[in-house]
């Protein structure tokens, strides 16, 4: 193919050789938040550059692995004609383990399959490609392999991209979606480092089992799915929970636990992963599988409250960055948040564009936006949910509590048989729980929950 | 070329580059006794990576305009890309089917009519010899076609007043070496360390126009001079070295002692020479 004829190419554009390169918007990295702002922007007629440093996109994400639907929907109506769906979850699955046992209740209802409310299990690496390809489709340029290490900054605004000393990129907007780890978002002065309480620790293991055995041992169709939570000794007590997700011939089998708590437990996450994986109830689910894969990953747990700000001079921060991400004990919600925060900050670059340029006071419509897709108000409801969370008993006392009431109510042994309640009261007061926790402990899960 | 004539436009630096099987990844079909170079990943010769570090650093110093050359296959793309994305400011490859299956002297001769194409050309850069082939012999051979001084195995070269100062890797020793341009230069490999690809080099990437491929007849290369039957290499037999199994002896005892039964073990099985 013959792109562009030599003799009347540009061949000596090169007299002006420091040209810098220059964009409307330029998004840093290429994962849900950042592919959702590139597809955003460049339909709202914006030159877009989306910078991505994996050598393709997804190649150094990483995510539990279960998408919710409806922001995907609304950035892409006819998403499910071509979106790289492992499977749709139809059934959910609460789970608290002890040492050795399991208590759990399943969730099954159409709602869950349909439309705006369904769920899907996906790969990131697929997931990532098929996005960006999305928002290459409708004219953002992509560009892999480059690590952006800060930001342009002039005169308190940012003006562009800086890869090296000679290799700038100048655009009016830059949107900081690279994830929780961000140096960027640092960079741009929004926020200080996090602190280890202000993380969680993600692991995730990819297991390799044929898709028939996953649809006999899960009793699921051909497209359909299950998800789990775990709570309780899936994390040795730590903060925090387990996940397992089923794919279409993988399984994604994860932790995510308080950075915290790991550190003065002084427990290393991948000897937490390995007792997890070989939990008696963990183990029957799994078994046979061939781990393929291990990652980990940082996890914002910053809530509300502890965002970094979202918006400056020529800057807007989405997704994980942004510390969208929530976990309330029984979801772990953070792709589809990435995804509305991506569509958000194209819709307020739009808005900033029409009242005169991208400063930071017309880009904090940007809050406007966020709120009309439910980011920040989702995240505002459960901003308690971090520090109920925090409650130690929840993830220690309580399973086991659970587990041997539910052991004295169904196991026989022909010894006679106490009332329900006086069992709950018994395990109670040998947990050694006053009453008057107990009742503070429900109500405060029952407000943040 | 005059000093006048270098202030009036660019220097142009045309680096030769091949695309070759990763030299890590390098597999023999059994059955054919050729290199695998289906499925292997590829990258730019590691020597000719060289020189175009070389070409570029000359470019940062006397503001050159550096063309980078390649003949193969569209899949040389990636690698013609790559050179851009690092710097260089376009790329040609010559590609047809009539030229599958030239050896050293076809593709000498091919290259050095494309290199004329392009033309206004101050300093020919190639790497010192491929990774797949070694046979050095297509830089050397080009400097004939265009009838041009060559220096070979050069590790770094200074532009001084129009001329070419170059340190030249001898068995013996480093010389210097000092001649008029147009010249050509063949690069050591490892010489210096090939700078990555720039965002704003891959940006130009995406833009386009940056690479263009021509055919033998658009560059008018005797179709005649070309492709395996004009290739006086025959390649008559490939032998694979099978490597002979290790002993795993363990030689103990006092050092000394020890060191002399592994010398004389060494002498023994001819492995070192008395």
């Amino acid at each position: 193919m013959i792109r562009r004829s030599l003799l009347f190419g540009p061949l000596f554009r090169d007299g002006k050789r420091e040209n810098v390169e220059r964009f409307d918007a330029i998004v840093v990295g290429a994962g849900p938040a950042g592919s959702a702002a590139a597809l955003t922007l460049a339909r709202k007629g914006f030159s877009t550059l989306l910078v991505e440093r994996g050598r393709v996109p997804g190649a150094k994400g990483m995510f539990g692995g279960r998408v919710y639907a409806w922001a995907l929907q609304d950035l892409l109506p006819e998403w499910a004609k071509d979106c790289p769906v492992e499977r749709y979850v139809v059934r959910e699955n609460l789970a608290f383990l002890t040492e050795d046992s399991s208590l759990g209740v399943s969730f099954e209802s159409p709602k869950l399959t349909q439309g705006r409310t369904a769920s899907f299990t996906a790969l990131r690496s697929a997931f990532d490609s098929w996005l960006a390809k999305k928002a290459q489709d409708v004219g953002a340029m992509l560009v892999t392999g480059i690590r952006v290490d800060d930001l342009w900054r002039e005169g308190g605004r940012v003006r562009g991209v800086t890869v090296a000393p000679n290799d700038r990129v100048a655009a009016d907007l830059v949107v900081i979606a690279e994830g929780a780890a961000s140096v960027l978002v640092r960079a741009a002065a929004l926020r200080t480092d996090l602190e280890p309480r202000e993380v969680s620790v993600g692991v995730k293991e990819t297991i390799e089992l044929p898709a028939e055995t996953i649809q006999e041992r899960f009793g699921l169709g051909q497209k359909e799915g299950a998800a789990f939570v775990f709570a309780g000794q899936a994390s040795l007590g730590l903060r925090g929970g387990g996940f397992l997700y089923t794919n279409r011939a993988t399984i994604s089998l994860g932790l995510v636990v308080s950075a915290e708590d790991l550190a003065r437990k002084k427990i290393e996450v991948a000897e937490l992963q390995t007792k997890f994986r070989t939990h008696p109830a963990v183990q029957r689910m799994i078994r046979g599988g061939k781990i393929l894969e291990y990652s980990a990953h940082l996890v914002p747990e910053l809530g509300a409250s502890m965002a970094p700000r979202l918006w400056g001079d020529g800057v807007l921060v989405a997704g994980d960055a942004a510390g969208f991400l929530i976990n309330n004990g029984y979801t772990f919600r953070g792709v589809d948040l990435a995804i509305a925060s991506g569509i958000a900050a194209g819709e307020a670059a739009e808005y900033a564009r029409a009242a005169g340029g991208m400063t930071a006071s017309n880009l904090a419509a940007y809050d406007r936006f966020l709120r009309a897709r439910n980011v920040l108000t989702d995240l505002e409801r459960f901003r308690l949910a971090p520090l109920f969370l925090k409650n130690e008993r929840l993830f220690g006392m309580y399973p086991r509590m659970l587990m041997e009431i539910a052991e004295r109510l169904y196991t026989v042994d022909g010894s006679g048989k106490d009332r329900l309640l006086s069992i709950v009261l018994d395990e109670a007061s040998s947990a050694d729980i006053p009453k008057w926790k107990l009742l503070l402990d429900l109500l405060q899960g029952a407000r943040s929950m | 070329m005059s000093a006048q004539e270098t202030a009036v436009r660019p220097m142009r630096i045309v680096v030769c580059i091949k695309q070759v099987p990763k030299a890590q990844e390098l597999q023999v079909d059994p059955a054919t006794q050729t290199l695998k170079r289906v499925g292997v990943p590829s990258e730019i010769n590691p020597p000719d990576a060289n020189a175009l570090e070389l070409a570029l650093t000359l470019k940062e110093r006397h503001a050159a305009e550096v063309v980078v050359l390649s003949m193969g296959p569209t899949s040389f793309d990636e690698s013609l890309e790559r050179a851009v994305a690092m710097g260089a400011d376009r790329a040609v490859l010559l590609t047809d089917r009539i030229l599958g299956g030239s050896d050293t002297v076809p593709t000498a001769y091919a290259l050095s009519e494309t290199i004329q194409k392009i033309g206004g050309y101050d300093l020919i850069l190639c790497g010192e010899e491929t990774t797949d082939a070694s046979t050095g012999h297509v830089g050397p051979g080009i400097a004939g076609h265009l009838d041009l001084p060559q220096i070979t195995y050069v590790s770094d070269i200074r532009i001084v007043d129009g001329k070419v100062r170059a340190r030249r890797t001898a068995e013996d020793g480093t010389e210097y070496w000092e001649t008029a341009l147009p010249t050509l230069c063949t690069v050591n490999f490892g010489c210096n360390k090939p700078r990555s690809p720039t965002l704003t080099g891959k940006i130009r990437v995406k833009r386009g126009g940056v690479l263009v491929h021509w055919s033998c007849a658009e560059v008018g290369i005797d179709p005649k001079k070309v492709g395996l039957f004009n290739s006086p290499t025959i390649v008559a037999k490939v032998d694979t070295v099978k490597l002979p199994p290790r002993a795993g002896r363990i030689f103990t005892g006092e050092p000394k002692e020890a060191v002399r039964a592994l010398l004389e073990a060494l002498l023994r099985d001819r492995v070192i020479a008395p």
